[in-house]
């Protein structure tokens, strides 16, 4: 018996000591689980930081215009005609009169592309606001083109042999030139903040997605906050249950995990064929969102509101409140954090969606800010997908630097839904 | 959270009398991947220029494009489809089906389609023929139709280096793959003696041959991105890629392009025809459209440009390659009198 039992007590002791270890390693294999997700995280952020922060500044050149009257052949007081004016040669002669070297037809071409073909436009909008301008000389300063300002960052190297660099050498020792000249300076992309997409990368800008991506959230969110919630308070509190009332559930169950690219199909079909609303309007977009998050709101609102303690519900009913007001009152304030939980849920994930979007026509090519929920526009993910395709170089950079500014979009609103939480979060 | 339910009628008070706003005043363009590099270059350039707004472009895919635009001839549907193919008989039969009969055709230029690989690597120096033979499903060996058993080019041809077969190209959804079966993969099948007989007994059979790529990992459907496939190159100098001319052009100092019967993917001899790999691109309007969305004809005139198609236009800059002299004149000129397709 006392051998019998020593022998169990040293038989419990390994045991314990085997518990103990499991224990341990189960400990490290979830710490390894959250490092490894961790690194991969900042690996991802360093890669697209890295890409992307050389595209928040960019090259200009000041060049001297002179804005006299007779060589640009217009009449001040006359502003279709200032339109129509030749801004570009004013342009080209301002390029010329830097060098002193003669140049043939072919070099003035390979000269000029140095300095965007953006510039005239520039330069328009400058002398339509300020007409004073005219008839002066004033020194401005023009974006270089892309493929000079890859040169100065770096992007373009310089030691490989002419024929294989997109700059020829002498084009790079015009750069070189302007740079011995003092003219060209590194300032803030401000273009990037302010310009809609471009098929120039130096004048390309995410403020036309930026602005699209809000109204399409802001649509989203009008529509599925209020039916979300609606939804959920009905079957939640007020649903009897029933047949009708299970099929329903399992639905919206399923239909929160439908690929979003039906929901699309079904805005193609329903919105734009049927209905006839405008393609590639965020009015669209957001409607097909709110359609894809619906079920995501409803089902978190239920489950937030389900966690309500009954005693507050029957102390509600107790002093003779109608169901009505027990679920405005009491039900819904006490639920609102988890409720804006869900909505948030959905809302990043329909801020990120682009499947969807491409069957209403909003995965397009859009230079126009949008300037309300009817006119074309397109949104964050599909600005970051038509960069990452096109040919240019500099897109690359530019590709990077949207997703940096989809993912602060996406911080800034996680954080206003943590802040109203806060505010709504009561504890008992 | 009543403030919260006024703030968001309040919001939909703003947003609904918008709705009037319904009628459509700015160009609306579809179609082809391969076209729209060009076609969006040329909208902001027409928006920037003119008082018309700046018109919309999608990317589609040329058949997705073309199936919009023959959808009917409702403001609803695009106004212009831009194609990487000619429009086919049956695309146009079912335009006019839906009450589209008036479709105007504008050639643009041509895309050269390349073979290319990392600069790291030997220049390759392929026929048709042999691209055919690497890449095919089934090859004749022998008067035998057999599955593909090429494993390295030296296979293929003994002249060529003794490195595997990778080659990473467009899924099928892809219009330059479409392209480049038609043009290298049949233009080698109808150099073999056992397919040229084929052609002539079934014209068929000789095009499912032709048409079928290898599906047993030589040949990777590397997605519709070309930048990733130059990125793939520069990591694999034993793969080989294909994709359109402008990629090539803008990352020469990474990748070259393959000779491909013995004339190299160069602007001049794609613009001379003399790189047989290219093919035109297009766009059509719907006549009915013009007048009434305003600034078609203004685009049309833009995009026909000498400053935009021409020799030396803004779209070569971008890897467009020219129309010859006399063409541009040509397209220029039914553009501005708005001449009806002719099949």
């Amino acid at each position: 018996m006392n051998s019998y039992g020593i022998e169990e007590s040293k038989n419990g002791e390994s045991q314990r000591q085997k518990r103990h270890r499991s224990e341990r390693n189960f400990r490290r294999l979830g710490l390894s689980a959250i490092l490894f997700a961790l690194s991969v995280l900042v690996l991802l952020l360093a890669t697209i930081t890295l890409r992307g922060y050389k595209a928040f500044h960019q090259h200009e050149i000041a060049l001297e215009f002179d804005f006299d009257p007779e060589r640009f052949d217009i009449d001040p007081e006359n502003d279709p005609e200032l339109r129509n004016a030749n801004f570009n040669l004013l342009v080209k002669s301002a390029i010329l009169s830097t060098t002193t070297d003669k140049l043939n037809r072919k070099e003035r071409r390979a000269l000029f592309a140095l300095v965007s073909s953006g510039a005239s436009f520039e330069l328009r909008t400058i002398l339509l606001g300020d007409l004073t301008a005219l008839g002066k000389k004033s020194k401005l300063s023009i974006p270089l083109s892309d493929d000079a300002d890859m040169l100065l960052k770096g992007a373009i190297p310089r030691e490989v042999p002419e024929s294989d660099r997109i700059l020829s050498d002498k084009q790079i020792s015009w750069v070189d030139m302007w740079l011995a000249q003092g003219r060209i300076s590194r300032v803030f992309n401000h273009r990037f903040f302010s310009n809609g997409d471009s098929r120039n990368p130096e004048l390309a800008g995410i403020w036309g997605a930026l602005v699209g991506s809000m109204w399409t959230i802001l649509i989203t969110l009008m529509l599925c906050f209020p039916i979300g919630v609606a939804a959920a308070i009905y079957l939640e509190v007020f649903a009897k249950k029933n047949k009708l009332n299970d099929f329903i559930e399992v639905n919206i169950n399923n239909l929160a995990a439908v690929p979003s690219i039906v929901f699309g199909l079904l805005g193609l079909a329903v919105f734009l064929n049927f209905f006839g609303f405008p393609r590639s309007a965020p009015l669209v977009g957001g409607m097909v969102l709110a359609l894809m998050t619906l079920p995501t709101v409803i089902i978190a609102a239920r489950s937030s509101i389900a966690a309500v303690p009954p005693s507050i519900t029957e102390a509600a009913m107790g002093m003779g409140a109608s169901p009505l007001q027990v679920v405005l009152h009491h039900v819904l304030p006490l639920a609102m954090p988890g409720v804006l939980t869900g909505t948030i849920i959905g809302m990043a994930r329909a801020l990120g969606e682009t499947a969807p979007l491409l069957m209403i026509g909003m995965v397009a090519f859009i230079v126009d800010v949008p300037d309300g929920p009817m006119t074309a526009s397109t949104v964050l993910p599909v600005q970051v997908y038509l960069w990452a395709d096109s040919p240019e170089r500099a897109f690359v950079e530019k590709t990077s630097a949207a997703i940096m500014v989809l993912l602060v979009f996406l911080i800034l609103m996680n954080l206003a839904a943590v802040l109203l939480r806060n505010r709504f979060e009561k504890r008992w | 959270m009543k403030r919260i339910i006024l703030c968001l009628v309040a919001i939909a008070g703003m947003v609904l009398p918008s709705f009037a706003a319904l009628a459509r005043d700015e160009i609306r363009i579809v179609g082809s991947s391969t076209v729209f590099p060009f076609s969006t270059a040329v909208a902001e350039q027409f928006g920037k220029k003119t008082s018309f707004k700046t018109p919309v472009v999608e990317a589609t895919g040329s058949g997705g494009g073309l199936k919009l635009f023959c959808a009917g001839s409702g403001f609803n549907t695009p106004d212009i489809t831009n194609s990487s193919r000619r429009i086919k008989a049956g695309e146009v039969e079912r335009c006019a089906k839906n009450g589209v009969n008036d479709i105007v055709e504008i050639k643009v230029g041509f895309d050269g389609i390349v073979m290319a690989n990392a600069k790291s690597a030997e220049v390759m120096f392929l026929t048709k023929k042999q691209i055919f033979l690497a890449l095919a499903k089934v090859v004749p060996v022998d008067g035998k139709m057999i599955e593909n058993p090429h494993k390295t080019w030296k296979d293929v041809d003994p002249a060529l280096p003794a490195t595997e077969i990778e080659v990473l190209g467009p899924p099928p959804t892809s219009g330059t793959r479409d392209a480049f079966v038609e043009l290298a993969m049949e233009g080698g099948a109808k150099n073999l003696p056992e397919l040229k007989a084929l052609k002539k007994s079934d014209k068929k059979k000789f095009k499912a041959i032709a048409h079928a790529i290898r599906e047993d990992g030589a040949f990777v459907e590397a997605g519709e991105n070309d930048n990733l496939i130059v990125q793939k190159l520069e990591a694999n100098p034993d793969a080989l890629g294909i994709f359109g001319f402008s990629f090539l052009d803008q990352n020469s100092d990474k990748v070259q392009g393959s000779f491909v019967d013995g004339s190299e993917p160069t602007f001049d001899n794609i613009a001379s025809g003399k790189y047989g790999v290219s093919r035109s691109l297009y766009f059509y309007v719907k006549k009915s459209h013009v007048g009434k969305v305003p600034g078609i004809k203004e685009f049309l005139a833009e995009f026909t440009s000498e400053g935009a198609a021409g020799a030396e236009g803004y779209l070569s800059d971008r890897g467009l390659i020219p129309l010859s002299e006399k063409d541009r004149i040509k397209i220029r000129n039914d553009g501005s009198t708005l001449a009806l397709l002719r099949m």
